[in-house]
């Protein structure tokens, strides 16, 4: 299982609680479960690292419980009770440095301490549908979902949210516009935030702004937005929806740029590489699918025999393993260097030689009209 | 140069006439001539029939000489060739159920028919139309209702959908049947499997009905039919096989001989109900009741219909999908 678990650089959550591995490099897909032992109640809902070292993976499952599971040794090590079935599904599971932090649907988020048994118990409304860590201050979560507006909370100071959104104005008809936070991120190096909702939309809020209203607001598609993921290049995001059509749109003008293909069904889980340009998807169609994000190509397929419900890539390259990944990661850094010098030469001298050869043809032109008007 | 040129073209349509009086004898062209080139249209016309029907005969003598030789090798004779269909050439798909296979049977067994397949529920049927059915529609909705054993046609009344399906689990229904119609023509069907989904979308094409059909046997019995799934191999066609399996009772009543047959061909769906008789050990006789329809599957929903907010599991996308001939999804 330990020879298993470490050849793997994407991690999912299945419908039937099963967690699988996926190794890009040799091609194979492992399930890390006790295929005798499985219900539907152990159903994976949420996932994330559970250290920066990505050496734990945290599941919350539907039954209330989060599984701790080694990457390097290939078991499930830890498992611990967090809360009732009763309570719904967990939305969102982040841990900081001292802490884990669990959301669930009716709008209970807990920090369990390590250590210690007691709670922080914070009650942020309910039907959440989705709680999303702020990667640079790991203090900070935001929370959104069917009529209730996102909020942002600091966890040291929980009495209130230290920013919440205001719903956008009226339409056209004068009637109030629904609020459905589906999925949230938080955009690197800086304080906004980009929630994508039921009503196919996508929002871009600044609470650095006393403006609570979002400043960006962009339309994508007739169905419900389910996920979304901020690649590592900046303004852009990619959005997912329950057809399965998967668009990046730009956040500058909130214009699609272009749309992934492939996809049969809903999108339940979405992530992009933190350093390449790559985006894996899955969903109900039971696939997991890697598109570039360069030129929107559909890099790898796999079909992993249930409905996959969150996906979670390694940070380090997906192709390779992670013993010789190091080595030629470097190399490929050093050559990207080259390519770079090489590349922005020739394209001066290429636009210079176009520039003096249009100006050639204008040249020639003139002369011939001249030549006609001439006749 | 055009004063070069112009002596040879008109060689050129000397020599031309000089075939064609030639070929008018009989169809014995040189080898770079074709018919297209002739001029004159009647005269084309009749030197293509010509041409084919030469063709033809030619195709006929080898094919009489193969089965000659066919004959004289007698048991020594190559294995007949497998014609190419694009059926054999099915591109492999990855999804292809294997029966032995764990994890997809947990999947199956705990799916939303498992209570029907574990015979805890019994198979209730309410079929509908859409608001204002006309004539064919309403017969094909009668005569499904034969077919299908515990079914009950309701008048639409103009109802959403969203509000019959409560009405429908609390009254015990399993399945709602909604035919949609198009210029008194049925072509669409919504069927949604109750309490909790899944919802699958068909288009309905080439109905016909009961009176419309020759050599057709006497009207059904009350009798619970077997059922005949045909070809549903990926893990869609079996959710798909599970959810026409699930309409029909548990225990066929082998006295009515009669049987439902949903086939699937090339990804559309060929629905078929007869009735048979076994002649003697080795004879079998079929009698078509009728009706016949074909289905092809648009879209699987998860969870009861809700075309704006529910989540698809599979969706046809006529463009992306369609890409090749030979990639089927059933």
């Amino acid at each position: 299982m330990a020879a298993k678990s470490q050849i793997c650089s994407i991690w999912l959550g299945s419908e039937t609680g099963i967690l699988k591995g996926v190794s890009l490099r040799k091609k194979q897909a492992f399930n890390f479960c006790e295929m005798s032992c499985l219900s539907r109640d152990q159903e994976v809902c949420v996932m994330a690292w559970g250290d920066p070292y990505e050496s734990e993976l945290l599941l919350g499952s539907v039954n209330g419980t989060v599984k701790t599971f080694s990457t390097d040794k290939g078991i499930f090590t830890a498992t611990k009770e967090c809360g009732d079935p009763s309570q719904g599904k967990f939305t969102g599971l982040a841990v900081t440095d001292s802490s884990m932090i669990t959301c669930v649907e009716s709008g209970l988020l807990k920090v369990w301490k390590e250590g210690s048994t007691d709670t922080v118990e914070v009650n942020v409304g309910k039907d959440i549908c989705k709680m999303r860590q702020n990667q640079s201050q790991r203090h900070h979560v935001a929370t959104g979902g069917k009529e209730n507006p996102l909020k942002v909370w600091d966890l040291e100071k929980p009495d209130k949210p230290i920013f919440t959104a205001k719903n956008v104005a009226h339409d056209w008809l004068e009637m109030r516009v629904p609020v459905w936070v589906r999925d949230i991120s938080f955009i690197a190096d800086s304080d906004k935030i980009v929630t994508c909702t039921g009503h196919h939309k996508v929002r871009v809020y600044d609470p650095s702004t006393p403006q609570r209203r979002p400043v960006l607001e962009a339309d994508f598609g007739e169905y419900p937005l389910t996920a979304l993921s901020l690649p590592a290049s900046q303004d852009a995001v990619v959005v997912g929806n329950t057809h399965g059509e998967l668009a990046i749109l730009d956040l500058r003008k909130g214009l699609v740029r272009g749309c992934f293909k492939g996809l049969a069904g809903a999108v339940r889980g979405l992530q992009c590489h933190p350093s390449l340009p790559l985006v894996a998807s899955c969903g109900l169609d039971r696939f997991l699918r890697v598109h570039s994000l360069e030129d929107r190509s559909l890099q790898h397929k796999v079909y992993l025999k249930s409905r996959l419900n969150c996906v979670l890539l390694s940070s380090r390259d997906l192709e390779s393993s992670s013993d010789s990944g190091d080595v030629e990661e470097v190399k490929a850094e050093e050559e990207d260097e080259v390519w770079d010098n090489m590349e922005t030469v020739t394209e001066k001298t290429k636009k210079r030689a176009a520039e003096k050869d249009e100006a050639a043809v204008t040249g020639a032109d003139g002369k011939k009209k001249r030549k006609q008007v001439n006749k | 140069m055009k004063a070069v040129k112009a002596p040879v073209e008109e060689m050129d349509q000397a020599e031309c006439e000089v075939k064609e009086e030639k070929s008018a004898s009989g169809p014995c062209f040189p080898p770079t001539f074709s018919v297209s080139e002739i001029k004159n249209k009647q005269r084309r016309h009749t030197m293509f029939l010509k041409l084919k029907e030469e063709k033809r005969k030619k195709r006929m003598e080898l094919k009489k000489k193969k089965k000659k030789e066919r004959k004289a090798l007698d048991d020594k004779a190559p294995p007949k060739e497998v014609p190419k269909t694009i059926e054999n050439q099915r591109i492999y798909d990855e999804t292809t159920v294997n029966p032995e296979d764990e994890e997809v049977a947990f999947d199956e067994g705990t799916d939303e028919f498992s209570a029907y397949f574990n015979r805890l529920t019994n198979p209730k049927v309410l079929i509908t139309t859409s608001d204002r059915p006309r004539g064919r529609t309403v017969r094909f909705c009668d005569q499904l209702a034969t077919v299908i054993p515990h079914a009950y046609v309701y008048y639409r009344r103009g109802l959403a959908l969203k509000k019959v399906i409560p009405q429908c689990i609390s009254r015990g229904f399993t399945y709602l049947m909604v035919i949609n119609e198009d210029r008194k023509v049925p072509n669409g069907m919504v069927l949604c499997h109750l309490p909790d989904g899944p919802t699958a979308h068909f288009k309905v094409s080439s109905v016909r009905l009961r009176k419309e059909m020759k050599r057709r046997g006497k009207n059904p019995t009350e009798h619970s039919p077997e059922v005949i799934l045909n070809n549903f191999t990926t893990r869609l066609g079996h959710s798909i096989g599970r959810l026409f399996a699930a309409l029909f009772p548990h225990d066929p009543q082998f006295v009515g001989r009669q049987v439902a047959t949903f086939h699937n061909q090339r990804d559309f769906i060929f629905f078929r109900f007869h009735r048979y008789i076994f002649k003697n050990e080795k004879k079998v006789g079929i009698q078509e009741l009728g009706p016949r329809f074909t289905l092809k599957l648009r879209s699987l929903q998860k969870g009861t219909f809700d075309s704006k907010f529910g989540e698809y599991e599979w969706v046809h996308k006529r463009h992306e999908m369609d890409s090749s001939r030979r990639k089927f999804h059933l």
